[in-house]
């Protein structure tokens, strides 16, 4: 698109704002702009976010990522990685690490899903 | 933590940097400003915007006219330091830190951006660092003891970017890193990473970061580097710096946390503080709160080292202007290569050198309130509001980029069509977000966004990470710190070659710019002749000087035909064996005052001459003459008898004057004449038996002191030698 600088005429309705009306438009629209990709990272996830969860609970970077990539092949990321670690833990009774690993050399998934409700939706 | 500690005359040594860092944990979190002090007081001086003085450091270069003082300005000042090789970059942020850097910022290598992944080990890199968690750990480690030398905590920084942000503000909570860029923008526009992925990462990003009190800088700053005509993006940027913030307080940054990486936009020969100072303004109205962090243009910088360096003063003269809470340095040389150790320790000494030439400015001035300069203000800041107005008709941020909207070579509400377009659903990490199941759970510190922690019986506020009995983030003993998983391309392979070269202990040194034993070198050439001959001659010159891999960086044009200044790289092709090195000692001077005092307790009377038949008398006098730093300065009374003064003449004075030392020069040394007059002037006071009451002192350019001393003086001066040594020498040696 191309267009001529025509700012006067474009911004004549901000000539009246005094300096403060000026700024709290400015913040106004910034809000606008912002609130919905606030409200999106609200709602999803991504592999990396998930990762991060993992290195918080004691995986290293290469177990995260092998944990988060067997989840997403098992279409359970939407329900956090964390959470299918930590309900591997609860239900075979192990640590958190423990859980963790043995979902690293887990071949058949099948009892894990059986866990967790409805698949995940990609974006 | 080990015993180790950095001592002042020793080099530091990366070996204990590097041992024990599985080890290692960060004694704080978050960032730290410099601590103001009021009316300052240093030597004869009162600073008006000066901070808490550093323990150990080095000063500005003419600081010894003025007691070795080193003011620190108010804004924090960064240096940018990634070599490639992170073990090399240590040694040059402990001299940043001594030329009074307390922020380094580490660029990432080439490519980091789209690793999906953390990258582990200590792999080489390119026009930066791979950012992993043990070079994090060490650069930390080594940082610690470096702050603990100078006094002053130093805040490290990297990036929070790329598809795998949310792990690296993780590791950079766990490991101690205090401050990061981050802004989901400079992905979207420059990386070329998928839009939705980049900002759902970023709100966890930006979360962890908050929790971990890192400092953020956003990422503005590139749309000017990127912009056709840089003085034209000025509404886009502050658009850009409003999405970032607003976007970060609602990610639960604290607003004094978020920074603006702000760029004065153009560059001489344009007017450009008539463009730069408006926009500066303006910025600072608009986001007042939020830090600021001023950038330097880097646009239009060109091989000039000076050019660059008078750039990036004018830079800090709108800073100070202004405001700046970080004030960036970019190295003089950026617009050559990837930065050398000289260059940034010049970079943070031009910071340091405005902006403590500058105290107190703003006590004396003040920027108008009306005319051009508030009007072209309120100008901008309107463009900015048209700007986001335009992006709301278009259907929000995702569509104002798939529109390409950014980074147009027009000064909004121009448009000239030439922005970066990228698509919604294109870019690296496409079609990766995942909706949140209603069940979703993340049982940790600092997560974002929607987490049922209610279905496991949390109540509404109580941390996730109380499901597993604490994170990381409360238990770093969980952190699983990987070593290196290459293994030959590590940091200890690199060394191993380079063995022989590092202190403490290496027996051999080379000259160096960037990495140990690089062995490069620079020369500046002037050849009387045109640009593409005098190429030509510096290539034929360094071969013949047995240079390798010679390179012209810079060449400017003196004339186009009578001059061409040509800057030129290259390497040794040798080692130096520090042994086999003739190295001087230092004599032992005396302080200023300490000379003064003593002349003052008990005064001096000395006669002088160059003696024999030798007229010269110019480095007598530079040793005895007041301007030029000479023993008159500390109270001494000179008897200057001239030049050709027969030795009997010398010695007679010294007994009518009742002098208390003799001070000969001997410059001519054909025959060893300037010992044998020497001698002669001793012979001669014992003769007058009184030789034991007179401190007898000669020098010259091709005097040593040993065969001075041989010759009957008592002590003598070569070359190089200064008023201060000589004084030194009178106060310890005088026979009364």
């Amino acid at each position: 698109m191309k267009r001529p600088d025509d700012y006067k005429a474009r911004a004549a309705h901000l000539a009246d704002l005094s300096d403060e009306q000026l700024h709290a438009r400015f913040w106004e629209l910034a809000k606008t702009l912002t609130d919905p990709l606030l409200r999106m990272g609200w709602e999803y996830t991504t592999p990396s976010i998930e990762r991060s969860v993992l290195l918080r609970m004691g995986f290293s970077s290469l177990e995260c990522k092998a944990i988060v990539d067997g989840c997403l092949e098992h279409g359970l990321l939407g329900h956090g990685a964390g959470h299918v670690v930590y309900k591997a833990s609860k239900t075979w009774d192990l640590g958190i690490r423990e859980a963790g690993l043995k979902l690293i050399s887990l071949e058949n998934w099948d009892e894990v899903k059986t866990w967790f409700k409805g698949g995940l939706q990609h974006v | 933590m080990s015993d180790y500690k950095l001592k002042p005359d020793a080099a530091l040594d990366i070996r204990e940097i590097l041992n024990g860092l599985e080890h290692y944990r960060p004694r704080r979190r978050g960032w730290t400003w410099r601590k103001p002090v009021p009316n300052l007081k240093l030597g004869s001086f009162t600073y008006r915007d000066c901070t808490e003085p550093l323990k150990r450091n080095v000063p500005l270069p003419p600081a010894h006219h003025f007691g070795n003082i080193d003011p620190q300005p108010q804004p924090v000042i960064t240096t940018e330091i990634a070599s490639g090789r992170f073990e090399d970059d240590i040694r040059r942020m402990r001299m940043a830190a001594h030329h009074g850097a307390d922020h380094i910022m580490v660029i990432r290598t080439a490519g980091q951006s789209h690793f999906d992944s953390l990258i582990e080990g200590t792999p080489q890199g390119v026009g930066g660092v791979p950012i992993t968690r043990k070079q994090v750990r060490a650069q930390r480690k080594a940082l610690d003891y470096i702050e603990d030398e100078v006094g002053r905590p130093i805040n490290y920084h990297s990036y929070v970017s790329g598809v795998a942000g949310p792990e690296i503000a993780v590791m950079f909570a766990e490991e101690g890193v205090n401050g990061a860029h981050q802004d989901p923008q400079y992905n979207v526009i420059y990386r070329n990473i998928n839009m939705l992925r980049s900002f759902v990462d970023a709100c966890e990003s930006k979360h962890v970061m908050a929790w971990a009190g890192i400092a953020q800088i956003d990422g503005a700053h590139n749309a000017n580097a990127t912009a056709r005509d840089a003085w034209k993006v000025m509404p886009e940027l502050m658009v850009q710096h409003a999405i970032n913030s607003q976007f970060s307080l609602g990610c639960g940054m604290r607003r004094d946390l978020i920074c603006l990486s702000t760029v004065p936009p153009t560059a001489t020969p344009a007017p450009c503080m008539y463009y730069d100072l408006p926009y500066a303004v303006a910025l600072r109205d608009l986001f007042d709160g939020f830090r600021m962090r001023a950038q330097m243009n880097t646009k239009y910088i060109q091989s000039s080292v000076r050019e660059a360096t008078v750039t990036h003063v004018l830079n800090m003269f709108i800073s100070k202007l202004t405001s700046a809470d970080i004030q960036s340095t970019i190295t003089p040389d950026e617009g050559r290569n990837v930065p050398w150790h000289i260059y940034n320790i010049e970079a943070c000494d031009t910071a340091k050198q405005t902006l403590v030439g500058l105290d107190g400015l703003m006590d004396m001035v003040e920027l108008k309130d009306t005319g051009y300069l508030r009007e072209k203000a309120r100008e901008l800041k309107e463009r900015a509001i048209l700007f986001m107005e335009e992006m709301i008709e278009n259907g929000g941020y995702f569509k104002a980029v798939a529109e390409g909207q950014f980074v147009d070579s027009g000064l909004f509400p121009e448009r000239n069509g030439d922005g970066i377009v990228r698509a919604i659903d294109g870019g690296v990490g496409a079609g990766t977000l995942i909706q949140r199941a209603e069940d979703y759970l993340a049982p940790v510190t600092a997560h974002f966004g929607y987490n049922n922690t209610l279905a496991y019986g949390l109540e509404d506020g109580e941390d996730p990470a109380t499901l597993i009995d604490g994170c990381t983030f409360q238990k770093p003993e969980l952190i699983q710190y990987i070593d290196e998983l290459d293994e030959e391309d590590n940091v200890n392979v690199r060394m191993a070659q380079t063995e022989e070269f590092r202190q403490p202990g290496g027996e051999y040194i080379k000259p160096e710019m960037e990495w140990l034993g690089d062995g490069t070198v620079m020369l500046t050439m002037f050849f009387p002749t045109n640009e593409k001959v005098a190429e030509a001659a510096a290539l034929e010159a360094a071969k013949r000087m047995n240079l390798q891999e010679a390179e012209i960086i810079s060449r400017e044009v003196m004339h186009p035909v009578d001059g061409t200044r040509i800057e030129l790289k290259a390497k040794v092709p040798f080692e130096l064996k520090i042994a086999d090195l003739e190295i001087q000692e230092d004599p032992e001077v005396y302080t200023d005052d300490e000379l003064r005092e003593a002349f003052e307790k008990k005064p001096m009377t000395v006669v002088c001459g160059t003696v024999g038949e030798d007229e010269h008398s110019v480095g007598l006098r530079e040793i005895i003459d007041i301007k030029h730093g000479g023993i008159e300065k500390y109270g001494v009374k000179v008897h200057y008898l001239g030049t050709s003064v027969p030795p009997e003449k010398l010695v007679n004075a010294a007994i009518e004057l009742g002098a208390q030392g003799i001070l000969a020069s001997a410059i001519i040394s054909h025959d060893n004449i300037h010992y044998k007059n020497i001698a002669l002037v001793d012979r001669l006071a014992r003769e007058q038996g009184v030789r034991d009451k007179l401190v007898f002192l000669a020098g010259g350019t091709q005097v040593t002191p040993e065969l001075a001393r041989e010759a009957g003086a008592d002590e003598g001066f070569g070359r190089g030698s200064k008023g201060p040594h000589v004084a030194t020498a009178l106060v310890k040696l005088r026979k009364d």
